[in-house]
């Protein structure tokens, strides 16, 4: 069942391309219900980038798994939708779409490159066959010499012999060459937005920040929005306009790239950006966040981080806090930090941390 | 002079291939590592350094050259000398979801160690050193932990469980092999100073593997680093001379690169590296150096020099006699 909805002109509206509303998402497992995502809102603009980031097991992948509806078979949204803006005036509703009308958005208009790309490829097809088998399943008609063409160009938007690569197996790319290969197949049907789960991971250094420049350069000439998940904040820096940080499946802080890492508020922002070593700046001794990351399939009251979180107050421990906006572009899911905090009294003692 | 714990002359490993020949992956190695002390081997994926740490752990044979454990040659350790080197050197393995075994209590996989190598029949002094061991690396309460099973713990939990089984033989020196890099970021800070708390404690030497550039300087803070590319140290220096300061091509690249730099970054013209079975004549980063010298780097292969305060390049950019024409070109 799909369900257009036609919706005011609001400008702040018509720019935006992706917008999750309170979407949870539920896993059936052997101990019991895993809620992975809990009422988590994200939305995405036009020619925005956004990065998603978070610890292992913190509902990031599954968040944006569920934006092109792949997730496993024993997961099931249970609350909230997912709005997709294909035209002007016409919004799809992700969540409850038709598998006919998913793979008429898939990789046309919204790609994801999972964690492992670079197995994504057929390992016994040419590169070739790939780029067209993908081309001709959305444009049937399409002429496969305009198509090679075009795969071409993009190949070398990537830096690589378009003509040698065509021809290649995958086996014959270094780990390198298949990543930027897959960013170009998946640039093949010019999508609005594109999904990387964990786009340099497997990648040299060097190579990582050729696809970082190569990424946000793509950006600039072909204008698609972006989402990417990360746990190396380093790249977050380079890439993202907007940072989601999530924890134990809420998002508990959405702000700005640049205010997020000179003043992180959510006391796990905090605890995360001071556990992370730098390069350049004067050596200190680093701490990690004691405790550990919660069971999602046991119930817990309160807010999911109080009991690793060293300003929790009473009411954290029995009330969930909402992502509320605390100023111009910014969420925080804190009752510390957040809108209805003391912020004065607080940030003093947040200094301390 | 004492002999250092670990020394290292000229090291090679060739793996024998039916297809496409051998491959030379370790290409002379040398390096000392002296008790209590801690190298970071940093390099990028592919480069050897996985097979260096295993070497030293006793876990591959090498092809060449000497390794000396305490003196003594490793390749030619008699069967009574081999026990106390495997005891004295231990490894921690990169991914704690493999390495442990999952039907396996943690008292179990702590014990059997003991039970093996220390002779410990007794329960109870079983138990008491268990516990010990279990406290060292910060698993505590014990009780809470003692009768897991590796499924119920989280990674940094399992990697702490390995830090104990490997303490429990009394090492002189630990192998690391990106012991955090499954863990989440949260967590690894903590797990690192567990290990760092436990040099100092038991003065262990670490070998610590990692392809990220801050956390080996975190580790190795007052220490030494070693840069590998392509089976060779290129560069060696005290942590933060190194990182401050990197003399060698290859590291100012990365460091570069790591540092996200984009006003002025130090870029190699390829960003490929290229593969063991056909690495070229001379220095084999010249046909990505961005200052390659033609005729001197692509013939002669530069060897790991000393160039004072106690740094070792190899690099034609730092030989004695063109030492001034270094300058004009540093970056």
């Amino acid at each position: 069942m799909t369900k257009n909805t036609r919706t005011g002109t609001d400008s702040s509206q018509k720019n935006r391309l992706l917008d999750i509303q309170d979407l949870s998402i539920e896993y059936r497992t052997k101990r019991g219900r895993l809620q992975a995502v809990h009422k988590a809102s994200l939305r995405v603009d036009a020619g925005e980038s956004v990065a998603i980031i978070g610890e292992s097991g913190c509902g990031k992948t599954t968040l944006a798994t569920s934006i092109v509806r792949m997730l496993p078979l024993n997961a099931r949204i249970s609350h909230g939708r997912i709005l997709y803006r294909r035209s002007d005036d016409e919004q799809t509703r992700l969540d409850t779409a038709s598998e006919r009308e998913l793979r008429t958005i898939r990789w046309s208009d919204i790609v994801m490159m999972f964690q492992t790309s670079q197995s994504s490829f057929n390992p016994v097809a040419r590169i070739r066959t790939q780029f067209l088998d993908t081309a001709q399943a959305h444009e049937p008609n399409s002429d496969p010499q305009e198509i090679l063409q075009r795969s071409k160009k993009l190949l070398e938007l990537v830096y690589l012999d378009g003509e040698a690569i065509l021809q290649a197996y995958p086996h014959e790319l270094s780990g390198g060459m298949k990543q930027r290969t897959m960013i170009a197949l998946a640039l093949l049907l010019q999508p609005k937005l594109v999904i990387l789960d964990e786009p340099t991971t497997a990648l040299d250094l060097i190579t990582q920040k050729k696809i970082l420049e190569l990424l946000n350069s793509l950006r600039e000439t072909l204008g698609f929005s972006m989402i990417f998940i990360t746990h190396d904040l380093g790249i977050v820096t380079q890439l993202a306009d907007r940072v989601v940080t999530m924890y134990a499946g809420s998002v508990v802080e959405d702000a700005p790239s640049r205010s997020f890492f000179t003043s992180p508020r959510h006391p796990y922002s905090k605890g995360l950006l001071h556990a992370i070593p730098k390069l350049d700046a004067e050596f200190e001794e680093l701490y990690s966040i004691p405790g550990n990351t919660p069971d999602l399939v046991e119930k817990i009251e309160g807010c999911l981080f109080a009991p690793r979180c060293e300003f929790a107050l009473g009411m954290c421990r029995t009330t969930i806090p909402s992502l509320d906006e605390v100023e111009q572009g910014r969420k925080v899911a804190c009752h510390v930090f957040g809108i209805n905090g003391k912020s004065d009294k607080t940030s003093s003692s947040g200094g301390n941390a | 002079m004492t002999t250092p714990l670990v020394e290292i002359t000229d090291l090679t490993k060739v793996f024998h291939q039916r297809k496409t020949g051998d491959v030379a992956i370790l290409r002379g190695i040398d390096l000392t590592i002296e008790a209590g002390e801690t190298v970071c081997v940093v390099g990028e994926s592919g480069c050897g350094k996985t097979t260096f740490g295993k070497i030293l752990a006793g876990l591959h044979d090498y092809s060449g050259g000497s390794f000396k454990y305490g003196g003594k040659e490793v390749a030619t350790l008699s069967k009574t000398d081999w026990k106390p080197f495997r005891r004295s050197v231990q490894m921690i393995h990169q991914n704690p979801y493999e390495s442990l075994n999952p039907t396996k209590m943690v008292f179990d996989m702590l014990a059997a160690p003991l039970r093996h190598h220390k002779k410990i029949k007794d329960f109870t002094t079983l138990y008491h050193e268990t516990v010990k061991l279990l406290e060292m690396v910060g698993l505590t309460p014990v009780e809470d932990f003692i009768d897991k099973y590796p499924g119920n713990l989280s990674g940094g939990q399992r990697q702490r469980v390995s830090i104990a089984r490997v303490l429990a033989m009394d090492p002189q020196f630990i192998v690391v092999d990106e012991a955090t890099s499954m863990i989440d970021t949260s967590m690894r800070i903590s797990l690192l100073t567990t290990l760092k708390r436990i040099q100092q404690e038991l003065h262990v030497a670490y070998l610590y593997i990692t392809h990220d550039l801050a956390l080996g300087r975190y580790f190795a803070w007052g220490h030494r680093i070693a840069v590998m590319y392509l089976g060779k140290i290129i560069e060696l220096g005290p942590t933060s001379d190194l990182i401050g300061d990197p003399c060698h091509p290859y590291t100012k690249a990365i460091l570069s690169a790591a540092r996200l730099e984009t006003d002025s970054p130090y870029e190699l013209n390829n960003i490929d590296i290229p593969s063991f079975t056909n690495i070229c004549t001379g220095c084999s980063l010249s046909p990505r150096c961005p200052q390659v010298m033609p005729g001197i780097c692509d013939v002669t292969e530069p060897q790991l020099r000393d160039i004072g305060n106690n740094r070792k390049v190899a690099c034609h950019l730092y030989a004695q006699d063109d030492h001034n024409g270094e300058a004009s070109y540093g970056k």
